[in-house]
C-alpha cells in the first residue's frame, strides 16, 4: 500500500494533465488513433507509473519489476505519453505516434519500444497473458511481491477469451493478479450498454471468484485506495471497476461515444469545429478547464 | 538406396508401428528433467496428447487450463515472457485452429518462446470425422511470421522434434498424428530444425528420375513407393522434410537439379503446405514439373486411418502413381 499525502495527489492531478496535453498533441499530429479511453485512463496510468508501480525507466527490464499488460492495446496513446514522461524515451518522440518507422506503432508492439510488456490490439488476450505472468511468477516465489497489472476495456469484455481467462484466474486463485476495467460505457459502435450489456458486471466477476471494487477512475486516492486493498487480497484475483467519463478532461469532448476513434480534428463537430479540436483541448487543459487563467497556465 | 540410419524393420512384417505422438510425450518429460524452465500446458486433452507423463512428474509445472484453446495460447505467451518454456498441447484443429489469431499476436508477433503441439492432425484421427482432422494447420502456421513448423516422421522424431524445439529460442509448431503409423527412423537418425534428411537416393544413371519430397507421417508410404517403382524401371530418391519451415532450400534445390520431376507428400491440402512451399521456392530457382500427393480442397470424413489415407489418395499406389505422371 502506497499512502498519498494531499501534495502527492496534487502532483499526480498535475502529472496527468501534462499526460493529457501530450495525448492531444501526438494523436492531433497522427492525424489518426483514439482519444476518449487515452484521456480517461490518463489518471490510472499516472498513479501506478508515478505512485504505485515498482519499476525503473532506466532498467527496463529489470526482472523484479511489476508488469503493467495493456489489455485494450488501442489506448497506447497514454500509455506512450506516459512512459515519455516517466523517462522511458524522449517526450519529443511522442510526435512519431503511427508514423512510418516509428517505435510508437499504433497499437503496441512489444520488440521495438522499451517499457512494452506485450503487442496488442486484438482485444481480450491481455488478461490471458497477464494470468500467465502470475502463475509463472507464483511457480518461481509462492511469497512473490510482484503484482501483475492488467487494463482492459470495457467493450473489450464482449469477447469470449476474457470469459475462459476469468476462469482460470479465479481457479488458480491468483493474488498477484489486479485487472482494472476501464468503465467508460463507450465502444466504438456506441454506448456499451446498446452495443452488449455487461451490468450486472460486478455480479459477474464475483460469480468468477474475484475480489470486485468500483471506484471512481478519476478520483486519485480512491483508486490508490482500492489497489491497495486489492494488494492485501490474498485468495483471490482482484478486478478494479473503474468508472471513468470518456474524453475526461476536455469537456467538449467528454461523454460522446464518437470520440472513441477519432483524434482532434476529425472528431464529431456540434461542440467544436474541426480545425480548433486540438486548440481548444489544450487550452481546456491548461487552464484546467478555466480554473486557471488563460495568461497564468503554462 | 536407402539411408542406413533408418529402422532395420522398415521392409519386413515386423516394423513397428506407434503414433507419432508417443514421442512427445516422451521428449516433453525429458526436456521437463533437463530444463526447470520447461513448463506444460493443456487444454482437457492431457492424456491424448501424452502431456501426462510430464503432468504426472512435475505437476507443480503443469497448467490445465480446460476446453480453451485461445486463453491456453495466451497464458503461454505470459507464461514465456517470465522466462519459461511452455509446451501447449491440444488438438491441431482446435490448437492452433481455433487460436489462430492468438498465436499470431501473442505468440509469434512478440516472439514468444512458446511451443505449440497440434496433435490429431490429418484425416488418420479416423472415426472422429473431419471437424477433427486439422488437413489446413500447417498451411495457416507457415504464413506467421518467426514461426517454425515441423511434422515428424514417426515417435522417434517427435521425440527429437520437441527436444530441439525446448532448446530453440522462439515459437515452434509441431503437427502429430493419432493414429499408429509405422516406425521409420530409428534413434540414431539425424534430426536438426531446418534440415532435409535423404532417406532413399535414385540410381543416378537411371534416365527416369523422380524425387519424392515427404513430410510428416506419409515418410513410409513414400519409402514404400521407391520399392515399387523400381520394378517399373523408375528410380526415386526420397527426401524427408520435417521442417516445413524454415524449409531446407539447399537441399531441396539439389534435389530438383538431380531428378527428371518431382513429388510432394503430406498429409494436408495441397494448398498451403509442404506441396505449395516446395513449389513457392523452386518456381523462383529451378522450374520443374511437381506433381502434389496430398488433399485436394476437401473435407475428411469418417473411417478407419488406413482407408481414409487411401480414400484420399495418399497410400503408396496414390504416390506411384504421381510419380509415374510426373515423368509423363
Amino acid at each position: 500500500m502506497h499512502y498519498l499525502t494531499t501534495q502527492d495527489v496534487t502532483r499526480l492531478e498535475l502529472k496527468a494533465n501534462e499526460i493529457r496535453q501530450s495525448i492531444i498533441e501526438m494523436l492531433a499530429e497522427a492525424k489518426s488513433g483514439h482519444t476518449a479511453g487515452p484521456l480517461d485512463m490518463a489518471d490510472i496510468f499516472t498513479l501506478l507509473y508515478f505512485g504505485v508501480m515498482q519499476h525503473d525507466p532506466n532498467n527496463p527490464d529489470w526482472e523484479d519489476r511489476d508488469r503493467l499488460i495493456l489489455s485494450n492495446g488501442h489506448i497506447c496513446p497514454v500509455l506512450y505519453a506516459t512512459l515519455a514522461h516517466a523517462g522511458y524515451f524522449p517526450i519529443e518522440e511522442l510526435m512519431t505516434l503511427r508514423k512510418f518507422g516509428s517505435r510508437l506503432q499504433g497499437h503496441p508492439h512489444r520488440t521495438v519500444l522499451p517499457g512494452i510488456e506485450t503487442s496488442s490490439g486484438p482485444l481480450g488476450s491481455g488478461l490471458s497473458q497477464a494470468i500467465g505472468m502470475a502463475i509463472a511468477d507464483r511457480m518461481d516465489n509462492p511469497y512473490t511481491s510482484k503484482f501483475i497489472y492488467c487494463l482492459t476495456g470495457d467493450g473489450e469484455l464482449n469477447e469470449g477469451q476474457i470469459w475462459e481467462a476469468m476462469l482460470l484466474a479465479g481457479k488458480e486463485r491468483l493474488h498477484n493478479l489486479i485487472m482494472i476495467v476501464d468503465r467508460n460505457g463507450i465502444q466504438i459502435d456506441g454506448y456499451t450498454k446498446d452495443v452488449m450489456p455487461l451490468e450486472s458486471l460486478k455480479d459477474k466477476f464475483e460469480a468468477f471468484n474475484f475480489d470486485v471494487q468500483e471506484v471512481d477512475g478519476h478520483n486519485i486516492r480512491a483508486v490508490n485506495d482500492a489497489i491497495g486493498k486489492a494488494q492485501a487480497v490474498y485468495s483471490q484475483p482482484s478486478v478494479i471497476i473503474a468508472h471513468t467519463i470518456p474524453s475526461r478532461g476536455v469537456d467538449v469532448f467528454e461523454r460522446d461515444f464518437r470520440w472513441h476513434g477519432n483524434p482532434p480534428g476529425k472528431g464529431p463537430e456540434d461542440r467544436v469545429a474541426k480545425d480548433k479540436q486540438e486548440e481548444v483541448a489544450l487550452e481546456k487543459l491548461r487552464t484546467l478547464a478555466g480554473l486557471i487563467r488563460k495568461e497564468d497556465a503554462s | 538406396m536407402f539411408a542406413s540410419h533408418l529402422s532395420p524393420k522398415l521392409f519386413t512384417d515386423e516394423v513397428e508401428s506407434s503414433p507419432s505422438r508417443n514421442g512427445y510425450g516422451t521428449g516433453l518429460l525429458e526436456a521437463g528433467k533437463r530444463n526447470p524452465q520447461v513448463v506444460a500446458l493443456a487444454a482437457d486433452l492431457t492424456e491424448s496428447t501424452r502431456t501426462h507423463l510430464f503432468a504426472e512428474e512435475f505437476p507443480e509445472r503443469f497448467v490445465q487450463v480446460g476446453i480453451a484453446e485461445q486463453n491456453l495460447a495466451s497464458v503461454a505467451s505470459g507464461m514465456a515472457a517470465m522466462g519459461k518454456i511452455p509446451f501447449i498441447a491440444s488438438y491441431a484443429m482446435f490448437s492452433p485452429g481455433r487460436s489462430w489469431e492468438q498465436v499470431r499476436t501473442t505468440i509469434a508477433y512478440n516472439e514468444s518462446n512458446v511451443k505449440i503441439i497440434g496433435a490429431h492432425a490429418g484425416v488418420s484421427v479416423g472415426p472422429d470425422g473431419a471437424t477433427h482432422q486439422a488437413v489446413e494447420d500447417m498451411a495457416i502456421m507457415r504464413v506467421i511470421p518467426n514461426m517454425v513448423v515441423i511434422a515428424p516422421a514417426d515417435e522417434h522424431e517427435a521425440r527429437k522434434a520437441t527436444l530441439a524445439a525446448a532448446k530453440y529460442e522462439g515459437p515452434v509448431y509441431i503437427r502429430l498424428g493419432r493414429s499408429a503409423t509405422p516406425v521409420v527412423t530409428t534413434e540414431d537418425s539425424p534430426f536438426v530444425i531446418g534440415k532435409a534428411e535423404l532417406f532413399a537416393t535414385a540410381d543416378s544413371e537411371s534416365d527416369k528420375k523422380v524425387g519424392i519430397i515427404t513430410t510428416g507421417t506419409l515418410a513410409y508410404n513414400s519409402l514404400m513407393a521407391v520399392k515399387d517403382l523400381e520394378e517399373s524401371g523408375i528410380s526415386a530418391s526420397v527426401l524427408h522434410v520435417p521442417t516445413v519451415k524454415p524449409l531446407d532450400k539447399e537441399a531441396i534445390l539439389q534435389l530438383a537439379k538431380d531428378h527428371h520431376a518431382l513429388v510432394t507428400v503430406e498429409e494436408h491440402q495441397v494448398a498451403g503446405g509442404l506441396g505449395s512451399a516446395v513449389s513457392e521456392y523452386l518456381s523462383e530457382e529451378h522450374p520443374i514439373k511437381i506433381i502434389k500427393v496430398g488433399v485436394h480442397d476437401v473435407f475428411g470424413e469418417s473411417g478407419e486411418p488406413e482407408e481414409l489415407i487411401k480414400h484420399f489418395g495418399m497410400d503408396t499406389p496414390a504416390i506411384v502413381d504421381a510419380a509415374r505422371r510426373s515423368l509423363m
